[in-house]
């Protein structure tokens, strides 16, 4: 088959399932909905193996499908660029999708809104895969929004919940202020570099080195600075950044399967692949990548402190989320952008499978999401304990595993970069290691293994401030005394057992050729004149095996142990110390327990202060200037005017004879003295 | 072409209109519907070739129709259209058909005249946008308020008489100085009423200053403009369904081709001295209006308001004198046509059911009527500028030619992407998720064939000028190249 064929195969095979599940959702049954769009994520799949063989074999494709507009000097056009970025991205995008279909079935079987959600989750791998395919901005912020779109359908999936439509408008709006500076970004691209294809842009960049911008007063800008901090602006909302990451949390509204694909592995993912694709223009601005450092360091670590303390199951993996982005931005601030994908890649794998692992434990505990109420699983639900196992030390780490290859990387890149910024972001990223081992095994611990404390009370006191109710329906939430856990169906553990694969085995056989290799070879730029760090990080690479040995002479490596033994400690053996250390530290706790108040203050000064403004413009201005004193006034002003002239029309033959002689005098006074 | 093409799309409607008065009482009710169904179909089937004739190499007048009508003032009927107005017909005419579907079982109480007073206002709109001839702008524009108004005020709501008056009193201001400046124009030109004659026409920069003042006062008060938009949401609130969607779709695009027709061709040097205030003002509709527009309980209010602030992106569009701009705002107006059409028949639909346009009386209709969630979210979509929406491609167009513009101008016309979105999703969410809130929620019923057909075809259009824009911006580029050539060269001598 000729690859372009192909190429709108793997693009339009989503699309067609999700329009058949979706435009038919009342008419056809169940088996249906699920059977086409897994099939056309599986057709989906296969050829995005194919494009990557064919990626593989040196074939790189870049040309237009058609021309979506022509406008003055400029022409828009929707179009493929495909080169091994876009092949890995298809890959995990397409595999991921394909597990989190084949989950569905299982997790979504009692939803009577089933054949909507395949259709949504269709169009979602559809929208991505065009995001990620795009060869210019235009197509790459039609999937950016697209995405969007289809993340808000999702969180407010079951929209009988005030939390759960709360949620999604929330990470609507939030996206939005990204996408505000995003499009400014894309707009400073096109006034200045005339084109918005990928290739004329990143041909031109050179010249515009020094190009300024005059954006306030006399002060010249960096065109550069300007446009990649604009764009990264639009990256800060898709992946999360601090302080445009208070959406993430709350997506948890939606179905677990949607937060591994859509809030974990994928499309938050968006920024991270759109930054490493810009490569060319932030490489000439070290301004703009020290913010992207400082910003992603901010993240990585302050995100993980909050992980430590939920008590959500999802949550916890959420913050994990929102910290584990924030070392991927870190790495494309140390220009180390070939191992931000090789993190998003591995990072897809294991926290898909971490979460889609909760998504087990969650229909186990009937629907209770509370750790508190779990413990000793592990008897009851052998796959999902493994397989979590598996991803929690991926996640932290651990020499081997999938999730050490591309986190040490970073930590190593972010070593040898010097950019502004680059200390502070050294410490944040060796920090985040012990609180991610931290966290995640708190989480293990506490569900796996201890004491089990499920069946105990009906729904105490576990919902917390915000109200985790799975599904929206006849589910009985928590077991009942006495009821135990059970392991869930092969649909929900195949994916388990699938994903666990590439979660430890991918890093070993990544991190060669993807980080250190020539296979991001002219698709990433990096200036090694003025970004050596990667250079740098080359020359110390010698195997995957011999990293992993090494590791143990690190700081990292101990970091993580101390954060498993930590959390094993306290957790297993003495749960009587993090209490006494919350009761200790209780103003700390406060600030935790309150997310460092971005909520709040978002809710009081930006909604709360636009809801304030728009109601006094409208009784100030429309209403009181505009209509009262202007309209009303100048119909009052005509009416008195005629009211006042009406008094002196009385009818009266006396009146009309006084004004009559009164006249006279004046006008023979006048007269007289003249 | 053979056919006086233009001249059919006008008069068809108008005779169609007077055919179906002529059915006079409501026993006649469903002759007329059909009546008027047919006459708007053969209204938009006469527009087609409009279309598909049209030559795009050129931006000359296109199916031009020359005739005296007055010889003593030199009155012509002169007819023709360019890539700026032929698209505009199109859409008037294909918005009848909807507007006539919609009243189809709601309006019972003088059918006849109501659909009458459609058709007749659809021709004489027609007659706007294809006049060539100052005199015949002036009648086919003042006449088309005859219609609007009655509909407003026969078919409206309680406060029906109050938002009549005012739309009257606010336009009626705008009408006489718009009369003044063709009368000068007139005698300035030794006795032509011709508007490209016009065109040509040198002018010392005082008089362009004042001549572009009093065209400006009466198209703002069409657009609406702020400050004269006060008169917008009220006639909404009060207008029957269709007349809200045609008040949206066409009429407030008569004001926004006057700018094109009039102000930037006749006095180009007012327009670049005077582009700073249009952009001013363009900007703070789209942000005033777009905080203004989150506060509002009546939903129709709420996109009343979020259509002076797209409509700001019209005005701002035209000033900015770039080829994607001016098209951008050219597209902006066509969108909104179908995206404001679509809210305010959504609404029509609430209210066909309930009587209440108040936000506060809904909640959970998703639960009732999900076919109409699902159009419903589309069109919020669209409003909210999504792409693959049409309501993206011409906001797109217009920020992204303001950054090239001036970045502060792009920064403010970019804040619709919050606001925007904050008005549209907000007012979603408290209609159409949640739980049933009340017993009349309980008990609506999904929308019928109908309005699923109504609803279709405009998402079809929504759609598909958002994934493929290029047949509405090809037939532009002539016409908008050429106006910005000539609006570039001074007319002072």
């Amino acid at each position: 088959m000729e690859m372009q064929k192909l190429y709108l195969l793997v693009a339009l095979a989503p699309l067609f399932g999700s329009a058949v599940a979706g435009l038919l959702c009342r008419v056809i049954p169940r088996w249906l909905a699920h059977t086409v769009t897994i099939a056309g994520v599986a057709v989906s799949f296969i050829g995005s193996v194919l494009v990557f063989q064919d990626v593989m074999a040196g074939n790189t494709f870049n040309g237009n499908v058609y021309t979506w507009m022509t406008t003055g000097a400029y022409s828009f056009h929707v179009g493929f660029l495909i080169d091994s970025l876009t092949a890995t991205m298809m890959l995990v995008v397409t595999f991921v999708s394909l597990m989190v279909h084949i989950y569905t079935i299982g997790y979504m079987q009692d939803d009577p809104g089933y054949n909507r959600f395949f259709s949504y989750i269709s169009l979602f791998t559809f929208s991505m895969l065009m995001l990620v395919m795009s060869n210019n901005f235009m197509q790459l912020f039609f999937g950016w929004e697209a995405v969007g779109l289809v993340s808000y359908l999702l969180i407010g999936f079951w929209f009988t919940r005030p939390s759960a439509i709360y949620a999604n408008m929330k990470a609507f709006l939030v996206n939005r202020v990204g996408d505000f500076g995003f499009i400014l970004g894309i707009g400073l691209v096109l006034a200045h570099f005339g084109s918005l294809d990928y290739a004329a842009v990143f041909a031109k960049a050179p010249e515009l080195a020094d190009a300024t911008l005059n954006i306030w007063g006399e002060q010249e800008w960096s065109l550069l600075t300007v446009t990649c901090i604009c764009l990264f602006i639009g990256a800060m909302g898709k992946s999360a950044q601090v302080p445009l990451h208070v959406w993430l949390p709350d997506s948890m509204e939606g179905p677990t399967p949607i937060s591994a694909l859509i809030h974990a592995a994928t499309m938050v993912t968006a920024g991270i692949f759109m930054v490493s694709r810009m490569s060319p223009l932030f490489e000439m601005s070290t301004t703009a990548l020290s913010v992207v450092m400082v910003i992603g360091a901010i993240t990585a670590l302050f995100m993980g402190f909050l992980g430590i303390i939920q008590n959500d199951i999802k949550r916890v993996v959420a913050y994990s989320t929102l910290s584990q982005l924030g070392y991927m931005t870190v790495a494309l601030g140390a220009s180390a952008y070939s191992v931000a994908i090789f993190h998003l890649m591995t990072h897809a794998f294991f926290k898909a499978l971490l979460f889609l692992g909760a998504g087990s434990v969650i229909i186990g505990m009937h629907h209770d999401q509370d750790i508190r109420n779990m413990g000793g699983l592990r008897k009851y639900m052998p796959i999902t304990w493994m397989t979590t196992l598996i991803a929690s030390l991926a996640l932290i780490g651990t020499p081997f595993f999938s999730g050490f290859y591309s986190k040490d990387s970073i930590i190593e890149a972010v070593a040898f970069s010097d950019i502004p910024g680059s200390g502070f972001a050294y410490f944040a990223v060796l920090a985040g290691v012990f609180v991610t081992a931290f966290y995640s095994f708190r989480m293990y611990f506490l569900v796996f293994h201890g004491e089990e404390r499920f069946g105990k009370s009906l729904h105490g006191d576990h919902l917390g401030d915000h109200d985790d109710e799975e599904a929206a329906s006849d589910h009985h939430h928590g077991l009942a005394p006495g009821q135990k856990p059970h392991e869930s169906p092969w649909v929900i553990t195949l994916p388990l057992v699938l994903l666990a694969i590439p979660s430890v085995i991918i890093g070993y056989i990544g991190v060669g050729p993807m980080v250190f290799g020539e296979f991001f070879e002219g698709v990433i730029h990096v200036d090694e004149a003025a970004h050596g760090g990667m250079a740098e990080l080359h020359h110390h690479f010698q195997g995957a095996t011999a990293m992993a040995l090494h590791a143990v002479q690190t700081a990292p490596f101990w970091l993580a142990l101390s954060g498993v033994v930590v959390s094993w400690f306290f957790y297993m053996k003495r749960p009587d110390i993090p209490a006494a250390i919350q009761r200790r530290f209780s103003g700390i706790y406060t600030i935790l327990e309150n997310k460092y108040y971005f909520d709040k203050i978002n809710e009081t000064v930006f909604a709360g202060g636009a809801l304030l403004l728009g109601r006094g413009l409208w009784r100030g201005g429309d209403v009181a200037v505009i209509d009262g004193l202007l309209v009303n006034g100048s119909a009052k002003l005509v009416g008195w005017v005629a009211a006042v002239i009406r008094c002196t029309q009385t009818g009266y033959v006396y009146h009309y004879a006084f004004t009559m002689i009164i006249g006279l005098l004046l006008l023979l006074t006048l007269w007289v003295r003249v | 072409m053979s056919y006086p093409l233009l001249s059919l799309a006008i008069w068809i409607p108008v005779f169609a209109g007077l055919l179906v008065l002529a059915t006079g009482s409501d026993r006649n009710a469903p002759t007329s519907r059909v009546l008027a169904l047919f006459g708007a179909v053969l209204g938009l089937l006469v527009t087609i070739p409009l279309y598909t004739g049209f030559d795009t190499t050129t931006s000359a007048m296109q199916f031009v129709e020359l005739g005296s009508w007055i010889p003593r003032f030199n009155i012509n009927y002169h007819l023709g259209v360019d890539g700026i107005s032929m698209l505009f017909i199109i859409l008037n005419s294909f918005i009848t058909i909807l507007v006539v579907l919609a009243g189809w079982q709601v309006i019972d109480n003088k059918v006849a005249q109501y659909n009458a007073a459609f058709l007749i206002m659809s021709g004489l709109m027609n007659g706007i946008f294809s006049a060539l001839d100052g005199v015949l702008f002036y009648v086919f524009f003042e006449a088309s308020l005859i219609p609007l108004y009655l509909i407003i005020g026969i078919w409206g709501g309680p406060n029906r008489v109050y938002a009549a008056i005012k739309f009257f009193l606010y336009t009626l201001l705008g009408s006489l100085l718009l009369l003044v400046a063709l009368l000068y124009l007139f005698i300035h030109s030794g006795g032509s009423f011709a508007i490209l004659d016009w065109h040509q026409l040198p002018l010392e920069m005082n008089a362009q200053i004042w001549i572009f003042l009093a065209f400006m006062i009466a198209f703002a008060v069409k657009i609406p403009m702020f400050p004269v938009h006060t008169w917008l949401p009220d006639a909404h609130v009060e207008a029957p369904t269709g007349g809200s969607v045609v008040l949206a779709a066409i009429a407030l695009k008569l004001g926004a081709y006057g700018f094109l027709r009039f102000n930037l061709p006749i006095a180009p040097d007012a327009s670049h001295e005077l582009s700073g205030l249009v952009i001013a003002l363009s900007l703070i509709a789209v942000v005033y209006i777009g905080f203004i527009a989150l506060i509002q309980a009546d939903m129709k209010k709420l996109v009343a308001y979020s259509s002076i602030a797209h409509m700001g992106f019209v005005t701002l569009g035209f000033f900015m004198f770039s080829a994607m701009a001016l098209e951008g705002a050219l597209v902006q107006m066509i969108s909104h046509g179908f995206v404001s059409a679509a809210m305010f028949l959504c609404i029509g639909v609430l209210y066909d059911r309930m009587h209440s346009r108040q936000i506060a009386d809904y909640g959970g209709v998703v639960n009732t009527m999900p076919k109409f969630a699902a159009f419903f979210m589309l069109f919020a979509m669209a409003n909210a500028g999504l792409p693959a929406t049409s309501g993206f491609v011409g906001e797109f167009m217009v920020i992204l030619a303001a950054v090239k513009f001036n970045f502060w101008v792009a920064f403010g016309a970019a804040s619709t992407m919050i606001l925007g979105a904050a008005y549209t999703l907000w007012m979603y969410k408290r209609v159409i998720f949640g739980d049933i809130a009340n017993d009349h929620v309980r008990e609506l019923a999904d929308i019928n064939g109908r309005e699923f057909l109504i609803l279709l075809m405009l998402a079809l259009c929504v759609l598909g000028m958002g994934l493929y824009p290029q047949p509405f911006t090809e037939v532009m580029h002539a016409s908008v190249n050429d106006l910005l050539r000539h609006v570039a060269i001074t007319k002072i001598q």
